[in-house]
């Protein structure tokens, strides 16, 4: 039934985009239809699965000639990914009910994207995946282009094409893993079983891994993600942190770690400390956090400091990838899923519910507004949001967080070391940001007040409402229980580091 | 050899003809005094008679039992063939020309359109020459019936200036490189005393490589450079692209480019063999691989300058030149095969495994370009301007079209689904699968990565399309398609997305030319 998450979204897309122009609020109900549809299904999918290994979904011959099937498949990290895209979509749509322009094909668009991401994430073999990945492309340079704000010709194309050029990089390793394993299948098990030379390994693991790690927003090519996700409709931004960057990250498990493990083995020789492809990868993860944290700090524009905090929190993903232990990847893809739910409240908070009152993102502007007067709901919805992002107990990034640290510190000390600094500085980043936007002390003056009294702002919808219950919902429900969610992850991690990493 | 076996062979060839002469007789004898809209129906109808006429003529020949094609007698000495991945070749060559016909439909560049329809049609024929040609003396009669339709093709619009230029430029380089091709020839000839491709081959591997030898292959590489449009011979492309009347731009792009890659496959197929004792092949291919890389590095960059669409798709059409010259560099492995001992469908199919990606792509990268150039058409007749800024705004003013232009030119740039973007793997792959060491592995990654760049230019044109707001009023009318150019845009459209969707389709109708014994 997973499957039917992938059709139904590009089904979706069809019809809103042949859909007459004008039927703004049809083309909204549909796509919300759509979005909780295959919400529904990546549930039944989650709850079926639970307890199960990998399961095959279709599989069907595409291209005999170089045996390449359309092979959807599903174990429970896939399952947990397709979960975290379906609340995505359904909140990205609500987030973006009030698009009146060009309506049926921004819809359009959004469920394209969803289609490729779902497709990504169910993708069992390389060359499918790769063709997921890429449809996934086209639909967001669109989104952040036609409806964006700040610069958005630049940051989509910006956006476009570093996806592109990290998804070329994957490419030359996709057509050069299948040559060399003999050119018979693209299968991810079967290349995983081709017995690929660890020569070859060792440099095809950093090209592929690199080409992912650019869509996971690592530093150093990080930079089109905060531009990225500043230009982007609050919807388009929802997605890009909540689930492209996750594609970026899955690539790396799924493909760069899984078919390459030999890849990660020491060179035999070491350089200021550094000796081995993971050594060099876990620095840049460590590096991102910190940088991006700090870069967090500074900033004058609100949506620039979710942005950055985005590059932060992936590098926390990136990290625990690359302590390559049970906790540590466990924690990895628990943290994929904890970003993609806080990443789109933030988003939502500051790009729709704030921004398209007040009209301004400039933290200097928002202090003058005593927004924690007249819109108390942006502002304890953003203390929710903001406690669950600095990793707080009893939301899901604490515990995400906390088994990638402890993950870092079997692999290696002082990664955990400089990351806790990472995650301080976070606090900080956060404690700012709602400082000055929500809670300023100045008091108003009696100018101000009439000021205000003319221009109230609009009232808060019910789709914003929906939306900031359910991401902090889930958050705080895996925060609080998250066993639900480790259960599934833990076997498959310890199946793919069984049958891929020594 | 007699001449009913001539006639047998050539038959889709002489079918054209017919065609061409039907059409001028019909239009300037019946016709004359009737609307131009009845003539160019009746004369496009007429050509694409003839296109079916002759696929019919090739499948009838080729199904008489001589699948290796017409030779002398008690010889293997073949002038022409019409199987393997000659006879899917042929067949493209018919289909596009028959789809470059319909973009006739509505466009006003000429009165004399019993003509070009004639022009058209003979230029097809030798096309179909080139294709099927394993003697030097077929290949340039051939090579000189198709370009010589060419010029005239591409100076049709009489009252464009434009049109006039690019002609004459055209005719001057193409004159220049038949000249170097002719000499090319000559040294084949004067070293083997012998016009046949094969037996050319044989006679180099037995006397060994010659100084002499490369620059024949210099001469005849210099020659076909031009008529693909590499690097460093790509000079006339961006002006005759931008000059020529758009039906016969696309004419060019297409139905000429497949003609002349079947050419530099078979002479590649049949010269670049490396055989027993001869170190001559990586020198060879060497040169193929320069142009290739030539054409990749050069064709993109100098697209991401344009401001006129119709130059941005000549320069990207040198960037495409590049990659496909790619797979003909690398149409024999390093280790060398011997050729098609097992006779298997499949097993033929594998060996000619580099031959059929090219020519998956160039029937691809045909289809997909006639209908870029169909766009243009439209555009340009509405706007008077090929220019970037002249698709402003064009999701509104013909949605169905700027939805076509989204296909194709995503398509172009390699973006999966599309066919695009699986002509590009299984080129990639194919080379990658004949051949492994570093220099092919540092050219596809050089491809992989000049694709990426392509996005860009591409991009440039569709978020005009779709991004930004038309600038004024005038140019926010809304552009009127004739709904014959429109329905055969979107089925080229439809076309490039079910290929790219299903591409075994395409793989196993090229397949099916292979014969079993």
């Amino acid at each position: 039934m997973l499957a039917w998450t992938i059709y139904l979204s590009f089904a979706g897309a069809l019809v809103l985009a042949l859909l007459p122009k004008g039927k703004n609020e049809l083309a909204r109900w549909l796509a919300l239809a759509v979005a909780v549809a295959g919400l529904a299904l990546a549930v039944q999918g989650f709850v079926a699965g639970m307890g199960q290994g990998s399961t095959v979904l279709v599989d069907l011959p595409w291209v005999p000639s170089m045996g390449i099937h359309f092979l959807l498949a599903a174990d429970s990290i896939s399952r947990v990914l397709v979960l975290l895209t379906g609340l995505a979509a359904v909140a990205g749509v609500l987030f973006s009910w009030n698009i009146e322009v060009r309506t049926n094909e921004f819809f359009a668009f959004f469920l394209a994207l969803i289609g490729g991401v779902y497709g990504v994430f169910l993708s069992f073999d390389l060359f499918l995946l790769f063709v997921f990945y890429e449809v996934a492309i086209v639909p967001k340079y669109f989104l952040i282009a036609i409806w964006g704000s700040t610069r958005r010709e630049y940051a989509a194309m910006k956006l476009v094409l570093y996806s592109f050029a990290g998804s070329a990089m994957v490419l030359i390793g996709l057509l050069a893993a299948y040559t060399t394993a003999g050119s018979h299948s693209t299968g991810l098990v079967e290349l995983a079983h081709a017995g690929l030379p660890v020569s070859f390994q060792m440099w095809c693991f950093p090209l592929v891994f690199t080409g992912f790690a650019i869509l996971a927003g690592m530093w150093p090519f990080h930079t089109w993600a905060p531009t990225g996700h500043v230009a982007a409709p609050t919807a388009a931004s929802m997605l890009l942190a909540g689930v492209v960057m996750k594609l970026g990250a899955y690539g790396c498990l799924r493909v760069a770690i899984a078919l390459f493990p030999r890849g990660l083995d020491p060179w035999g020789f070491s350089f200021i400390g550094i000796g081995s492809w993971r050594d060099v990868f876990a620095l840049l993860a460590v590096v991102g956090i910190v940088y991006g944290a700090l870069v967090a700090l500074v900033q004058t524009d609100f949506k620039f400091v979710i942005g950055y905090s985005s590059v932060s929190h992936m590098g926390f993903v990136l990290l625990g990838l690359m302590t390559l232990n049970q906790i540590g990847m466990t924690g990895a893809v628990l943290q994929m899923f904890s970003h993609g739910i806080i990443a789109g409240l933030l988003f939502a908070i500051v790009g729709r519910i704030v921004y398209e009152r007040t009209h301004t993102r400039q933290l200097a502007e928002l202090e003058t507004m005593h927004l924690s007067r007249r819109l108390p709901f942006a502002a304890w919805a953003f203390v929710i949001a903001g406690m669950a992002s600095m990793g707080l107990p009893g939301f899901s990034g604490f515990v995400a967080e906390l088994q990638v640290l402890v993950g870092a510190w079997i692999a290696n000390p002082w990664w955990t070391i400089a990351a806790g600094v990472g995650i301080v500085v976070g606090v900080a980043y956060t404690w700012r940001a709602m400082q000055k936007a929500f809670f300023s002390d100045a008091h108003p003056s009696a100018h101000e007040l009439e000021a205000e009294h003319g221009h109230e702002f609009a009232a808060i919808t019910w789709p914003e409402v929906t939306g900031v219950v359910m991401l902090t919902g889930v958050s705080l429900f895996v925060g609080l229980y998250p066993k639900i969610l480790l259960d599934a992850i833990e076997p498959a991690v310890k199946a793919l580091l069984a049958g891929g990493v020594q | 050899m007699n001449y009913a076996d001539l006639f047998r062979v050539t038959l889709p060839e002489t079918a054209l003809e017919i065609a061409a002469l039907l059409v001028l007789v019909v239009d300037l004898g019946f016709l004359r005094k009737a609307a131009l809209r009845l003539r160019v129906a009746v004369a496009a109808l007429l050509g694409m008679a003839g296109c079916g006429a002759a696929i019919w003529a090739l499948f009838w020949s080729t199904g008489t039992g001589n699948i290796w094609g017409l030779g002398l007698a008690n010889s293997h000495e073949l002038l022409l063939v019409s199987t393997f991945y000659v006879g899917a070749a042929q067949t493209g060559i018919l289909l596009l020309t028959a789809v470059t016909l319909t973009l006739l439909v509505g466009s006003d560049f000429t009165r004399h359109i019993g003509e070009y329809v004639a022009v058209v049609l003979m230029a097809a024929a030798g096309g179909l020459l080139v294709a099927g040609a394993q003697d030097l003396l077929v290949i340039f009669v051939g090579l000189e019936l198709l370009s010589l339709g060419l010029y005239i093709l591409t100076g049709f619009a009489k009252s464009s200036g434009k049109s006039a230029e690019a002609a004459l430029k055209y005719y001057l380089f193409g004159g220049m490189s038949a000249a170097f091709l002719l000499f090319g020839f000559s040294y084949f000839y004067g070293m083997t005393g012998s016009t046949n491709l094969v037996k050319i081959q044989e006679a180099i591997v037995a006397s060994g490589p010659s100084p002499l030898f490369y620059v024949a292959w210099i001469l005849v590489v210099a020659g076909l450079g031009f008529k693909i449009a590499a690097v460093p011979f790509h000079l006339w492309a961006p002006d005759t692209y931008e000059g020529a009347p758009a039906p016969a731009a696309a004419f060019i792009a297409s139905v000429s480019k497949v003609a002349s890659f079947t050419l530099l496959i078979s002479l590649s197929l049949a010269w670049l063999r490396p055989g027993e004792g001869s170190g001559a092949w990586p020198q060879l291919a060497g040169i193929l691989m320069v142009l290739a890389a030539a054409s990749m590095i050069v064709g993109n960059l100098a697209a991401l300058a344009q401001v006129s669409v119709r130059r941005l798709l000549a320069y990207s059409a040198i960037a495409h030149a590049g990659y496909m010259l790619l797979g003909i560099a690398f149409i024999h492995g390093y280790a060398g095969q011997s050729g098609p001992s097992d006779f298997s469908k499949a097993a033929l199919a594998s060996t000619f495994s580099s031959a059929n990606a090219v020519l998956y792509y160039i029937l691809t990268y045909g289809l997909t370009t006639i209908g870029a150039f169909g766009v243009v058409d439209v555009v340009e007749r509405a706007t008077g301007s090929d220019k970037l800024d002249a698709f402003l705004g064009l999701h509104k003013r013909n949605p169905a079209l700027a939805a076509v232009l989204l296909v194709l030119f995503l398509s172009l740039a390699g973006i999966p689904p599309l066919v695009g973007f699986w002509a590009k793997f299984n080129l990639f792959a194919a080379v990658l699968g004949v051949s492994a060491g570093p220099v092919p592995f540092a050219l596809v990654a050089l491809a992989v990565a000049f694709s990426a760049v392509s996005l860009y230019y591409y991009l440039q044109v569709l978020k005009r399309a779709y991004v930004m707001p038309a600038v004024d009023e005038t140019s926010g009318n809304k552009i009127h398609a004739h709904p014959v150019t429109l329905a055969v845009l979107v089925l080229i459209a439809v076309a490039v997305v079910v290929l790219g969707c299903f591409p075994a389709l395409l793989q196993g109708w090229i397949a099916s030319f292979y014969p079993v014994l």
